[in-house]
């Protein structure tokens, strides 16, 4: 149970400064397959830059809650941010149990984004909400067998030790585990953030879409804090999986820092390939993965409790 | 050398959640051909370089990976079946059933009284879990294609076990049961072929009329 | 205790004068409802002396029934039931003073007054005679509740299905108190620890029949069967007070019973587990199969019972492990939840009333649009939605808080079958809190959000004061709870250390300090803060418009196109439930090229009261009645028969003695 300012700041920056640019590295990585130019690195900077100071259209079916769905949106990953570290630098805020308030806390932001959806009175963003709740509510089991048995590696149930130094302990002692919560993560991952195959972020049909036509209603600031809040949650759930796969600390802070900031964009590259060489799954097919992602992340418990 | 052992039955088990999940005859037929190929590796690398495990690896190898897939996606071919697997109960239930199976025979291999050098090693539950998997393979499928795929992952499993007695088992056992194999799965194609052309069907539903 | 005698009386006289044949409507009302609060008001200074307090106080009087006595204890765990009982009971009564119809509300008064009483007399009995008395007043008063609406049929055939429950429950608890008497030498409970000495055999044959009669009463999974249909039925408040509260009177049967039973085996926590988990399950996806508000609500309660059950189950089975730190979480679980669902739940049934009051209908579909026209209630649902989905900063995340940690607890540590079951129950928990969002977002989303649906619910009017005020205090006790989670583990302290002495440390806050996770409901306060001002602050710098919903096109959107409270689930129930649970679907025919009319209908009914209990019920009953044609074949001289065998048995069974 610590607060240390200047992880606290770290963490802020970090997630402020370099969470947009996840999306512009997706992008680069998905032209270079198409053999396109593609979009600037900094689009999503750009764009957020100049829908904050836009005005505002609303629906005149709307309320609060519709106004409410980007706020949470924007301030769950902030604070979800605090409780895990970021590469080697330790979380700013950390409990025993944080894992459970770290699951509900997006939880909260899901919960919002739906209700704004349903808000506008649409057939589309009523789909989209569905589709949103149904996917998250199975890909939650896979987080929670992902976590016990990271609490089972480090003895410990709090965010920052179960991702924190006994981890490359781990990776020796128990490597076909952890390379499968890895996996899972990443599916997890795809899915919370509405990449392929779970959705793709880029079509504008809305029988395809998941979270880009929850969001269809919002316009100017409020969309800009969507795509802020989407990018921030992509860099959170990104770092874990980061984590994971980058353990252990090389001594110094710097290091540390550009071997998490490298991992990061490595992770986009990744998303990028996936995007770029898989197609979306047939909407029944994904119930069908999910179950899958978390009977893997279970058997992974397993083969720990013997 | 045990590490990479582990791993590559970590990687059957895998397979096997991969081939009760997947909806395609053509994927499911060659995992099983994978699955086969990697376990052929198994003697060489659990039991060292000898004229011994050389020669069970080789025939395995010709056999599960190369043969009897080649066989069968010949015979699918010739009878043009659709690629759809067709189960009984849907593919989350097997998956399910699949890892609820898998979870016991952890369990169950633990309370076994196995010597010392056998209690740690990955042998006995994957052993057991890829025989459950060909076990569900079998019942919950409707296709005879599939029925064949059962035997074939149940084959495996009991070659995970028979790792175990390598060294103790003479060869001819071995190659005896390989052959079994080979002359069931032709036996599995004729059958299917002659199905197919009786009832322009596969699926083994039909043959229940043929009760009494 | 005397503020308990004095809230029964102040409750007992309310009863009995609202109903007498006043000429002005107001005076019931007054009469009944001031009684109420005034009762309940002094009933929860009597439950804060008990859970201050900490020590026993009891009171005797000798009664003239054979085996009984009137004798009534309050300690710590009826303290503890005692204040969510007078809290409900307290904003129901508000509620009620302009929730009920004129014609109905002094009748009603009677009831709701005696059901109070009758309640408040189950958690504090000290024998088993009156125990089983107010057992029975409790059911009687509430099954009269139920039937308030007595000219609807579907609210008689549920009140009659209910009482049928209850008195079968009632049976197997008449089988337990006789059994228990006999082996203890009296009714009285501080004779019951005599019980302590049972071979585990026949103790666990008395667990048993305390499992099914009170299993009964709490909606636990198997018997369940008439709560969806009674819960509903009752007028909204006394819905709150059944939910609420009325099933954690049988939950406190339960725990108290089982205090006086010598430790359990294994397998008794396991059975638990088991039923809470399936109970929890196929209660989460029924709720989310309802279009009837209530109904939904009411399957709920069901899938938060089985989670308490699940909880207590958990802490049976870990103390009989010897692992008392799990156990003692998983109690503290079990009991802090119990007290969380108590507030949320009611706030969500008191809610659902005020919405049926203003649009005039049960049905979702039929509502919409309801946060314009509606706001304060809409937002007291949206603050009961968030505690019930367990999500930050309310309390429900608090109760699940602890029952997480008990099982991840469980699943980190122990190895084998040890660590696989918490670790199974785990992950099928997160399922069933991922489908309490899919339940609370569609209901909030269809009910409240979007369009009208209905010509009603465009004129629909929000809730006076009185029903509005109770709504709010129950809002603010949530809040409180999340903000404030160290509080819950104090209320809930008395009644865990009374059950599991082990307990204690953790309950005085030394194992465990829950107080982080309130600071963390004030940071996330603090960040939706700024996160909100910095929303302001762009809007004001940028112009605002209003305009249609983007239909992508299409200019005309009409709520007839937006999702129904059936499409919502459609994914779900089509993804991830199992044959049985989907609902039936009766498919109009179309006629002709261009149809005006399709009808197309979806029921949910119970799966296991259809397919079960019904079936079964009525195989009995043809059963019976062939006997009874026997039997009774209307010869005279077969009657003459029975009489004199009757005789000659009595005679012999004297002669015996």
């Amino acid at each position: 149970m610590k607060i240390t300012i200047l992880q606290l700041f770290l963490h802020l920056l970090l997630l402020f400064g370099l969470s947009p640019l996840l999306s512009g590295v997706i992008g680069k990585t998905k032209a270079l397959f198409a053999g396109r130019t593609g979009p600037p690195w900094l689009q999503l900077y750009y764009d957020i830059w100049k829908l904050f100071g836009k005005g505002l259209v609303l629906s005149r079916v709307t309320t609060w809650v519709f106004r409410a769905g980007p706020v949470v949106g924007l301030a769950v990953p902030v604070l979800a941010a605090l409780l895990i570290p970021f590469g080697s630098i330790g979380a700013p805020l950390s409990f025993t149990g944080d894992l459970i308030f770290f699951i509900y806390l997006f939880g909260l932001a899901r919960f919002f984004t739906a209700c704004a959806a349903l808000d506008t009175g649409s057939a589309f963003e009523g789909m989209g909400a569905v589709r949103e709740v149904t996917f998250s509510c199975l890909a939650e089991p896979t987080v929670f067998f992902a976590f016990i048995v990271l609490a089972r590696l480090s003895g410990s149930l709090s965010l920052d030790a179960m991702f924190g130094q006994t981890l490359a302990a781990s990776w020796h002692s128990a490597a076909p585990s952890l390379l499968l919560i890895l996996v899972c993560l990443f599916l997890v991952t795809l899915v919370e953030n509405c990449r392929i195959p779970f959705d793709d972020p880029n079509t504008h049909l809305e029988l395809t879409m998941i979270h880009e036509v929850m969001v269809l209603d919002h316009s100017g600031p409020d969309l800009g804090m969507i795509l802020y809040g989407a990018a921030m949650k992509l860099f959170v759930l990104g770092a874990l999986v980061v984590r994971l796969f980058l353990p252990g600390t090389t001594g110094s802070m710097i290091l540390d820092l550009l071997l998490f900031a490298g991992g990061m964009l490595l992770l986009a590259v990744i998303i990028g390939v996936v995007e770029s060489t898989m197609a979306r799954l047939r909407l029944l097919r994904i119930p069908q993965l999910l179950v899958g992602a978390s009977l893997l992340s279970f058997f992974s418990l397993i083969l720990l409790l013997r | 050398m045990d590490n990479t052992v582990n791993f590559l039955l970590l990687l059957v088990i895998l397979l096997n959640f991969f081939i009760l999940g997947s909806s395609r005859l053509v994927s499911c037929i060659r995992t099983v051909a994978i699955q086969g190929g990697m376990l052929s590796l198994l003697p060489v690398l659990a039991h060292g370089f000898s004229g011994h495990t050389l020669f069970l690896a080789a025939g395995a190898f010709l056999l599960k990976g190369i043969a009897i897939p080649f066989l069968l996606f010949k015979a699918i071919r010739q009878v043009r079946i659709r690629r759809e697997v067709e189960p009984l109960i849907g593919y989350v239930p097997t998956l399910i059933l699949g890892t609820l199976a898998t979870a016991g025979s952890f369990i169950f291999s633990d309370r076994l009284p196995l010597i010392a050098e056998h209690s740690q090693s990955l042998f006995v539950p994957v052993g057991l879990a890829t025989l459950a998997t060909g076990f569900l393979m079998l019942i919950t499928r409707r296709k005879a294609i599939t029925q064949a795929l059962g035997y074939l992952i149940f084959e495996n499993g009991i070659f995970v076990f028979g790792m175990l007695l390598t060294e103790a088992m003479p060869l001819m056992v071995e190659t005896g049961v390989l052959l079994d194999l080979l002359v069931a799965v032709f036996v599995m194609a004729i059958v299917m072929h002659q199905i197919n052309r009786e009832f322009s069907t596969m699926n083994i539903d039909k043959l229940s009329s043929l009760k009494e | 205790m005397n503020f308990l005698f004095l809230s029964w009386l102040l409750l007992g006289l309310g009863a009995c004068t609202a109903s007498l044949p006043w000429r002005s409507s107001k005076i019931p009302a007054i009469l009944g409802g001031g009684s109420a609060v005034l009762g309940c008001l002094s009933g929860l200074i009597a439950a804060g002396q008990g859970l201050i307090a900490g020590k026993a106080e009891t009171f005797s009087l000798p009664w003239s029934m054979p085996g009984g006595s009137f004798s009534l204890r309050l300690d710590g765990l009826s303290a503890f039931f005692l204040l969510p009982l007078f809290i409900v009971g307290l904003a129901g009564a508000v509620y009620a003073t302009e929730y009920m119809q004129k014609e109905k509300a002094p009748l009603h008064w009677t009831w709701y007054n005696f059901l109070l009483v009758s309640m408040a007399m189950v958690v504090t009995a000290a024998n088993g005679l009156l125990f089983l008395f107010a057992w029975e007043c409790m059911s009687l008063t509430s099954f009269f509740l139920v039937i308030t609406e007595f000219n609807l049929a579907e609210a008689v055939a549920a009140g009659w299905t209910y009482l049928l429950a209850t008195h079968l429950g009632a049976a197997f608890l008449f089988a337990f108190f006789l059994t228990a008497g006999a082996f203890s030498g009296s009714l009285d409970f501080s004779s019951f620890h005599l019980l302590g000495k049972l071979s585990v055999p026949v103790a666990s044959a008395l667990f048993l029949l305390l499992l099914v009669g009170f299993g009964s009463k709490a909606g636990i999974f198997p018997f369940h069967v008439w709560l969806p249909d009674a819960h509903p039925a009752a007028p909204s408040h006394v819905s709150a007070i059944m939910s609420g509260v009325m099933v954690k009177t049988a939950i406190y049967g339960l725990l108290r019973m089982c205090s006086f039973l010598p430790v359990s085996p294994v397998w008794w926590g396991g059975l638990l587990m088991a039923l809470g988990i399936i109970g929890a399950l196929f209660g989460i996806a029924m709720a989310a199969l309802q279009r009837d508000v209530k109904r939904g609500l009411a399957y709920s309660t069901v899938e938060n019972v089985g989670i308490i059950i699940l909880a207590l189950g958990f802490w049976m089975q870990s103390r009989a492990a010897g692992q008392h730190l799990i156990a003692a979480l998983a109690l503290a679980g079990a009991l802090i939840h119990l007290l969380n669902h108590t507030l949320f739940k009611s706030l969500l049934f008191l809610g659902a009333g005020s919405l049926i009051h203003g649009s005039g209908s049960r049905n979702l579909n039929h509502m919409g649009g309801l946060m314009r026209r509606m706001p304060v209630t809409s937002l007291l649902i949206v603050c009961g939605g968030m505690a019930i989905s367990a999500l930050p900063p309310f309390n429900g995340l608090v109760g699940e808080w602890f029952i997480y940690r008990a099982l991840l607890g469980g699943g980190s540590t122990l190895s084998g079958l040890g660590g696989f079951f918490p670790a199974a129950l785990l992950g099928l928990l997160a399922l069933v809190g991922g489908m309490v969002i899919i339940v609370m977002t569609r209901i909030i989303g269809i009910a409240l959000a979007g369009s009208p649906r209905s010509p009603e619910a465009a004129q629909a009017h929000e809730a006076g004061w009185p029903m509005l005020s109770a709504m709010t205090v129950m809002a603010l006790l949530c809040l409180a709870g999340g903000l404030a989670p160290v509080l819950l583990l104090r209320v809930a302290g008395q009644a865990g250390v009374l059950l599991d002495p082990d307990s204690a440390n953790l309950f005085a806050g030394q194992d465990i300090n829950p107080w982080w996770l309130g600071m963390m409901a004030f940071m996330l306060l603090g960040s939706l803060l700024a996160a909100f001002s910095f929303s302001r602050w762009r809007q004001r710098r940028g112009t605002v418009a209003a305009a249609n919903t983007w239909g992508c096109g299409f200019a005309f959107p009409a709520s007839r196109m937006a999702y129904s409270a059936e499409s919502y689930t459609e994914l779900a129930q089509s993804g991830m439930f199992c044959s049985c649970l989907i609902p039936e679907s009766k498919d109009g025919q179309t006629v002709g090229y261009f149809p005006l009319i399709r009808s197309f209908v979806f029921t949910a009914p119970d799966p296991l009261l259809e397919k079960f209990f019904r079936p079964l019920f009525q195989w009995t009953a043809g059963y019976c009645r062939r006997c009874c044609c026997r039997l009774q074949s209307g010869n005279l001289h077969i009657y003459l028969f029975y009489v004199f065998s009757a005789t000659i048995l009595l005679l012999f069974w004297a002669w015996q003695r």
